[in-house]
């Protein structure tokens, strides 16, 4: 029976989003960026589950679940994409596709 | 049972931090598993082995393997990870940290105004959770589902090597 | 048969609308439908005036109402024709007068290339004549008003690819806009004050509700005399005229010498109850009769082109009407307007055929000795020039100008002063009008005339003469036989003049001095011209004549003290404000959006961190504002 306050889970949660967010905007790395949205879904997943578990109810697993799920279709396509930019940039910096300025 | 809680929440944390930091990205890799990992145990303890179970079995078994073949198949070497220090630079840490502290700030804020209630009781077993899938959220189901195919085919096609003498889809 | 009242103004703008539809008739279809339509006019106005004066409707006046043109909130103006003694004898000139003209310039601008739009204007124009004097209330008098200021424009620029011909139209037309302004704030001033538009009932309201001399009178009066002013070319908005005879000749002979410059005169003696209760205002309207006649008369001596002349004497005779109508000789101003189209339009025509036949040379001072050569031009232009002059007894001016000279002593509301104006005017104008008679028909033939008129354009000239002549003996004076037709028809709408009892004795040395002051005129300019014209040449040649003559040539300076004190200025700060300030407040307006496009320009980076970065400050604030609010 675990008998940690709620926040203190969600806390955890956020610290994991905060995580994932300054990972998205440090790293230049295509593969890195896409490694930090990672950690942002995951750490929103550990707050459903926090509620669901606060509630004993199913519906935070079933909301980890789709998460889940959308987590793998979005990395397939992301990585694919990862790959299009390197065969055509020869590089991996995000900021090398910045045709779309201003 | 809450120090498995404390010790599993700090290694996650800790192996997040160095994801971010970390330089080589197959090591960046191998700490996000373990973060994952440690996740998995936490969602034991919440009570939710079901979704334990998924976290290790697709989260850090299916994703990060496929971030993994990405990057072995990219083939970088070392210059990569000397570009990475380079663009690194101290001075591009200071606005990314910056909003990240205010946005942490603002949701602890946030979440310690709830109060401190602790959860339930025994946690959701999978029965429930699968009840509860093919239930109610049985036309989400069939949406993820849809998600899944489409994923698919947009890897294959956005995978496939446009060579002149029509090559096979790779990825 | 008055029932028909509608047709006269209705079919000269028929045939205007024809002849804009049918802009490719051929021009004698064209000719046709132009004259035509305002000889079909004629032809209704002259059997309604029968028949008007045969059985005069009940209070000598007949209204049809053709629809209600508006109606918001109080204000319901109508269409509708209002046919009283005054209305009978301004549409009876205008139809005739324009018939004449209308079968002259069929003739006279027969080889011109705008020959078709020259007789659509021209129907237009009477059309708006018309209805102007039938109107019924003052917006639709401000309607035909405006109608033939815009014709006026229309036909002095008519021959627009010359640029002297379309300054003198926008001249014409920006300096009776400045009449029209003036009007139409005495309009509203009536409108508000009186509540309706309507001449009757605001004539019988005024009456009531205004006391002698009070402010709002004078006020509506002043305005309506501005507008009045303006387009009868009177003191000081009288610059337009002589320039506008760069216009075709019949123009001049129709608009104006014979119907337009006379609106003005029409519309004071219409709301002639709004001005006998301004009296300072009344007094005003003769003052600048008498400044103008002698002003203009004295303008027409210094002139070498002969529509000049002819021009300066149309501001100098509309002078007299607005005399007479200062004076309170309602009836004699209108007398003076009926015998002045007839001759003064004879004399233009008479002029058109003496340019033509000059071919298109106007200065007098070439011309000479075509008495003998145009015998017909010559003896109706004479007939013209007395009855100008007002040859006494013979001339229908005659009669005219000794009534409006009598009643200018007589009058309680004239004065000795005012009627030594008239005379003094009656002796210039026989000076000048006799010298453009010598100079053109006497004298040796400098230039040998080219076309002669046919019967075209020859049959209006003789009918104008015998107007010219007979058109006077349906008012003549006590002494000479006393017939009183004009004033007793017109007596219903226009209050007779308080002539001071005891005529006989003054009257009838005054009537011989003005006989003589025009006898003496024509000696003069037999003298001056004819006989010893080496004196004049001399006395010009003097530094006081000199400048005499170039002050008269130049209309007394009137243009060049406009143009310092107003085109100037204008022009100048037009210049300055090239830029146009408020033009500048939009200009900004675009510029502001430029700059801020450059500034939120630079959000767009193209970076991928960059707006996830973005996203995640909009985040922090939504989060922020939920907490804190």
């Amino acid at each position: 029976m675990l008998t940690v306050p709620l926040h203190h889970v969600y806390v955890l949660a956020a610290v994991l989003f905060a995580l994932g967010l300054v990972a998205v905007l440090v790293r230049r790395n295509i593969i890195f960026i896409l490694m930090g949205i990672e950690i942002m879904l995951n750490a929103a997943g550990v707050a459903f589950v926090a509620a669901a578990w606060r509630w004993q109810q199913a519906d935070g697993q079933v909301m980890f679940f789709f998460i889940l799920t959308m987590a793998a279709a979005e990395v397939s396509v992301g990585l694919a994409l990862v790959l299009r930019l390197y065969h055509g940039f020869k590089t991996l910096d995000a900021d090398a596709a910045a045709a779309m300025r201003g | 049972m809450d120090t498995i809680f404390y010790i599993s929440s700090v290694v996650a944390v800790a192996a997040t931090a160095r994801v971010v930091t970390c330089r080589n990205a197959v090591h960046a890799l191998l700490y996000l598993i373990v973060s994952l990992l440690a996740v998995a145990v936490i969602f034991f303890v919440l009570g939710a082995p079901f979704v334990a179970a998924l976290e290790v079995v697709i989260y850090a078994g299916a994703i990060m393997v496929l971030f993994v073949f990405v990057i072995m198949m990219l083939n970088l070497g070392p210059h990569a990870t000397e570009q990475e220090r380079a663009w690194l630079a101290p001075r591009t840490w200071i606005g990314p940290t910056i909003l990240g502290l205010v946005l942490l700030g603002e949701l602890v804020y946030v979440f310690a105004q709830g109060g401190g209630a602790a959860g339930g009781g025994q946690g959701v077993s999978p029965r429930e959770v699968g009840l509860a899938l093919f239930g109610p959220y049985l036309v989400g189901v069939e949406l993820a589902s849809m998600l899944l195919l489409a994923g698919l085919v947009g890897a294959y096609h956005l995978g496939r090597r446009e060579e002149p003498a029509g090559g096979g889809g790779e990825g | 048969m008055l029932q028909g009242l509608w047709l006269v103004p209705a079919l000269p703008l028929a045939g205007f609308l024809a002849l804009v539809i049918g802009a490719r008739l051929s021009r004698r279809v064209a000719a046709v439908i132009g004259v035509g339509s305002v000889g079909a006019a004629m032809v209704a106005a002259l059997a309604i005036a029968a028949r008007f004066m045969a059985a005069p409707p009940p209070g000598h006046a007949f209204t049809q109402v053709l629809w209600q043109w508006l109606k918001v909130s109080d204000f319901e103006p109508r269409v509708a024709l209002y046919l009283d003694p005054l209305a009978v004898v301004m549409m009876a000139v205008v139809t005739g007068v324009g018939f004449l003209i209308h079968l002259y310039s069929a003739r006279f601008m027969g080889r011109d290339e705008g020959h078709n739009r020259f007789f659509a204007y021209m129907n237009l124009f009477v059309a708006s004549m018309l209805i102007l004097v039938l109107a019924d209330n003052l917006l639709l008098l401000y309607l035909g008003w405006e109608g033939v200021g815009l014709c006026s424009y229309l036909l002095i620029g008519f021959w627009y690819k010359d640029a002297a011909s379309a300054r003198a139209a926008i001249k014409a037309f920006v300096v009776t806009r400045v009449g029209d302004a003036a009007m139409a704030i005495g309009l509203l001033l009536l409108f508000m004050s009186l509540g309706t538009l309507e001449i009757q009932p605001l004539m019988v309201k005024a009456a009531d509700r205004w006391p002698a001399g009070c402010g709002m009178a004078m006020a509506a009066a002043a305005l309506l005399l501005g507008g009045a002013v303006g387009k009868s070319a009177q003191l000081p908005l009288q610059t337009w005229l002589p320039d506008a005879m760069a216009g075709p000749t019949p123009v001049s002979a129709l608009i104006h010498a014979a119907t337009m410059v006379t609106a003005g005169v029409y519309l004071v003696a219409r709301t002639h109850v709004i001005f006998e209760l301004a009296p300072p205002v009344q007094r005003l309207v003769a003052i600048i009769g008498a400044a103008t006649l002698l002003l203009a008369g004295a303008s027409a001596l210094a002139q070498c082109d002969i529509k000049r002349v002819l021009a300066y004497s149309t501001i100098s005779q509309v002078g007299y009407m607005f005399l007479a109508l200062g004076v309170g000789a309602w009836g004699a101003g209108i007398f003076h307007f009926m015998t002045h189209a007839f001759f003064k339009s004879l004399l233009f025509l008479g002029a058109g055929v003496v340019i033509l036949a000059m071919e298109e040379e106007h200065d007098m001072l070439k011309m000479g000795g075509l008495r003998k050569a145009m015998p017909l031009v010559f003896w109706t232009f004479l007939i013209g020039a007395c009855s100008l002059a007002a040859l006494p007894l013979a001339t229908a001016g005659f009669y005219s100008k000794d009534l409006i000279l009598a009643e200018a002593w007589a009058s309680p509301k004239g004065g000795p002063w005012l009627w030594a104006a008239g005379a003094a005017g009656a002796f210039i104008t026989s000076i000048y009008t006799f010298r453009m008679v010598f100079l053109t028909f006497f004298g040796p033939m400098k230039k040998a005339p080219g076309v002669r008129p046919g019967v075209v354009m020859g049959l209006p000239l003789v009918v104008l003469a015998a107007f010219s002549i007979v058109a006077g003996f349906v008012q003549m004076p006590e002494g000479m036989g006393d017939v009183q037709l004009f004033a007793g028809f017109v007596k219903p709408v226009l209050p007779a003049a308080p002539i001071e009892p005891g005529a006989g004795g003054p009257e009838l040395a005054l009537g011989l001095a003005a006989a003589a002051a025009s006898l003496l005129g024509i000696l003069a300019a037999w003298w001056l011209f004819l006989a010893r014209p080496a004196l004049l040449e001399s006395a010009v040649r003097s530094p006081v004549g000199a400048a005499l003559h170039k002050l008269w040539f130049e209309g007394w300076g009137f243009d060049r003290l406009y143009d310092v004190l107003l085109v100037r200025p204008l022009v100048w700060l037009a210049r300055v404000n090239r830029a146009d300030f408020i033009d500048g407040f939009y200009r900004a307006i675009g510029a502001a959006g430029d700059g801020l496009h450059l500034v939120l320009r630079l959000t767009q980076t193209g970076h991928v961190r960059w707006y996830a970065a973005g996203v995640a400050f909009g985040a922090i604030v939504a989060i922020a504002v939920l907490v804190l609010l």
